[in-house]
């Protein structure tokens, strides 16, 4: 149920143009070939194919519905606005698509231990599931900050059987967790497979999850002909890693008349030095095995970020969106905390959708956009995954802000 | 060029491994650091890594990571790097080895990396994240008079041990164990077996070993596999367990191991 289409990116050192790479010790590199080689095998195996279908139909719940949000779409009164509702994926966000195809992976290279990194914990979360059902042993690093701000994540991944390992280096938040997850497997890479949890890191994992993620852009496209009987005008999804939006953007990267708009997290404002804007003030980088847009002072140290969203607080973005940036295909703005926790409340109220803050990212945008857009125009929202998660740092930033 | 080949066939002449020592620049101060740096030399160490601090130290323990950030915090940047490099070349002739990750040698300009760290008398270059994969993109074009040395581990294959034995100029850096750097106990039959191997694959280039090397046990274990080891970790704890003169107390214990 991937899809590869015309565009043919990465090449085959794994670059996106001058981005991606593999830039790893040299113990990861043998185990890096070996999942390259895996995938061009799977890639073209049927049987491999309808063993990911059925995953990803019986025990997942796709395809995801493209809802239109008429009361939303009212509110701006200037379009008509789509949410295609990865909220509602077993687990609760669009992290499992590419799990379930990993874990397919792992078992063919005969790996009985899988890690992950986790942010917001829906990676986390994803992967703990997936192993249960697979009878795999399963590690889960994730920041302590994280740890603190998606409790409800982190009971659901021990419910499932999973180690969750504090990481208390650094930030302690996802760009630290990665990095144990990354000495996890330089130590373990002979029974260990590492199912990175979005488009980042060395070649070839961008291209993987990027694969395994198009199936949103791709029932997108079905679903929104069949509604419409033609294509959006504009995409919009949030960007952290950029997972989700490299799944959605993917398919239509082809299709010119397509505006594909990433939403990058602008924590406290652009201008307070605390966000996570990568794609917009970050500068070419070389960071967790991958060249890419990262945030990073003049001696090239890693910047300290900051997003009320977990799973965006991270310092980098995935090297195919650094690349779209550079040739002008995709673009990139930025929404602050302030603002996302406004649109969550919005699509609550007007949809009764309560969004991920991650997403709300995405939705905040619509401020920005929908004054631009004339009504006969379509605009679909990635709605990356729900907000039960994240109730907790909702309800104290309220709280916060009455007192 | 040839400097760290010349002394490494020197220091094996006299029935001896090389003892090459790592220390992070600027750890645990600027102030101290070329005194450190010297005492080390005189200890007994044939050369020194110098280690340029990143804030994110993928292939590092916690031990490293530690004096990495510290080091940050005291402001070190490249250009005190070169500052230290510079004050050590004026007071010693044994080769000196930069080791660091790629991202901050990419924001200063590889070019202008190469050409300063030649003009502070550094003769050698560690780089770990980046493998054969990169090498070719990562580096110009024209002639670097500076050793690249590669990294070997137990998962390298036959082939890529021979194609890092052919790219790596100085000596191929032999990477002891799966995992980070850190101290471990004693090594594995298997571990062992591993470097037997590798040595016996490489062909143009000197073998240093490292990762996982303490004690003048381990240094026994590994020396009749390697022309030398490299000893970065157990270093960096004794600095924070029992400052300068610990240190070069334990660079002379495992200088007198590595005689043979």
């Amino acid at each position: 149920m991937f899809n590869i289409i015309e565009y043919d990116q990465p090449d085959r050192n794994g670059k996106f143009g001058i981005y991606g790479g593999r830039y790893v010790p040299e113990i990861l590199v043998p185990a890096l070939r070996e999942l390259e080689e895996l995938y061009s095998e799977v890639k073209k195996d049927p049987k491999f194919r309808v063993e990911f279908q059925n995953l990803q139909q019986k025990y997942n719940c796709r395809p995801t519905p493209l809802s239109y949000a008429e009361r939303l779409s009212k509110h701006f009164g200037t379009g008509k606005i789509y949410l295609k509702r990865e909220d509602l994926n077993h687990t609760g966000a669009h992290k499992i698509n590419n799990v379930l195809g990993q874990v397919l992976m792992a078992q063919k290279l005969g790996k009985t231990r899988i890690i992950a990194e986790t942010g917001a914990g829906q990676h986390g979360v994803a992967v703990a599931t997936a192993c249960a059902k697979f009878g795999l042993k399963c590690v889960v690093y994730m920041g302590e900050v994280d740890i603190a701000r998606q409790a409800p994540n982190v009971f659901r991944t021990k419910l499932l059987g999973a180690e969750v390992v504090p990481v208390v280096s650094g930030s302690r938040t996802l760009k630290d967790a990665t990095n144990e997850a990354i000495r996890d497997w330089v130590t373990n890479v002979k029974d260990t497979h590492y199912i990175i949890g979005s488009v980042v890191g060395p070649h070839p994992y961008p291209m993987i999850v990027r694969d395994f993620q198009s199936v949103i852009g791709v029932e997108t496209k079905e679903q929104i002909i069949k509604e419409e009987g033609r294509l959006p005008d504009v995409i919009v999804a949030c960007v952290g890693g950029g997972s989700n939006a490299m799944g959605i953007f993917h398919p239509f990267i082809n299709d010119e008349g397509v505006r594909l708009i990433g939403v990058e997290a602008a924590g406290l404002g652009l201008a307070s030095g605390k966000h996570c804007a990568s794609l917009t003030l970050g500068r070419a980088g070389i960071f967790q095995g991958m060249m890419s847009y990262l945030l990073q002072d003049d001696d090239g140290q890693v910047s300290e970020v900051h997003s009320i969203s977990a799973g965006l607080d991270y310092p980098g973005s995935g090297p195919e969106h650094s690349y779209l940036k550079d040739i002008d295909r995709c673009e990139y703005f930025s929404v602050t905390d302030e603002q996302a926790l406004e649109a969550t409340s919005l699509l609550a109220r007007l949809e009764g959708i309560i969004p991920a803050l991650e997403t709300a990212h995405a939705l905040a945008y619509l401020n920005f956009l929908m004054p631009t857009t004339t009504k006969d125009q379509i605009v679909v929202v990635n709605v990356s995954g729900r907000g039960d998660k994240d109730l907790g740092t909702i309800v104290e930033y309220l709280r916060d802000l009455s007192t | 060029m040839l400097k760290i080949f010349q002394k490494i066939e020197e220091v094996n002449s006299r029935n001896e491994k090389v003892l090459s020592v790592f220390l992070t620049a600027g750890y645990p101060d600027k102030e101290n650091f070329v005194e450190l740096a010297m005492g080390v030399l005189d200890a007994g160490a044939d050369m020194l890594e110098i280690g340029i601090p990143f804030s994110d130290p993928l292939a590092d323990g916690a031990v490293i990571q530690k004096s990495s950030h510290v080091a940050i915090e005291n402001g070190v940047n490249l250009d005190s790097v070169f500052e230290f490099s510079r004050l050590i070349r004026e007071k010693t002739d044994k080769p000196l080895i930069l080791m660091g990750y790629a991202n901050p040698v990419f924001r200063y300009g590889i070019k202008r990396f190469l050409s300063d760290a030649v003009d502070c008398g550094i003769d050698g270059l560690i780089i770990p994240d980046i493998p054969l994969e990169e090498y070719d993109s990562f580096y110009p074009s024209d002639e670097i008079s500076l050793d690249r040395i590669l990294l070997t581990t137990p998962q390298s294959g036959e082939e890529r041990i021979k194609e890092i034995d052919s790219k790596s100029s100085g000596f191929v850096y032999c990477v002891s164990v799966s995992g980070t750097t850190g101290v471990r106990n004693s090594f594995t039959d298997t571990e062992i077996k591993s470097l037997q191997n590798t040595r016996s694959l490489i062909k143009k280039n000197k073998m240093l070993v490292g990762f996982g090397i303490s004690t003048v046990e381990n240094i026994r274990q590994v020396s009749p596999f390697c022309d030398g080891v490299i000893v970065g970790s157990a270093v960096i704890k004794k600095l924070d367990e029992s400052g300068n003169l610990g240190v070069f107390d334990l660079v002379k214990t495992l200088k007198s191991g590595c005689h043979g």
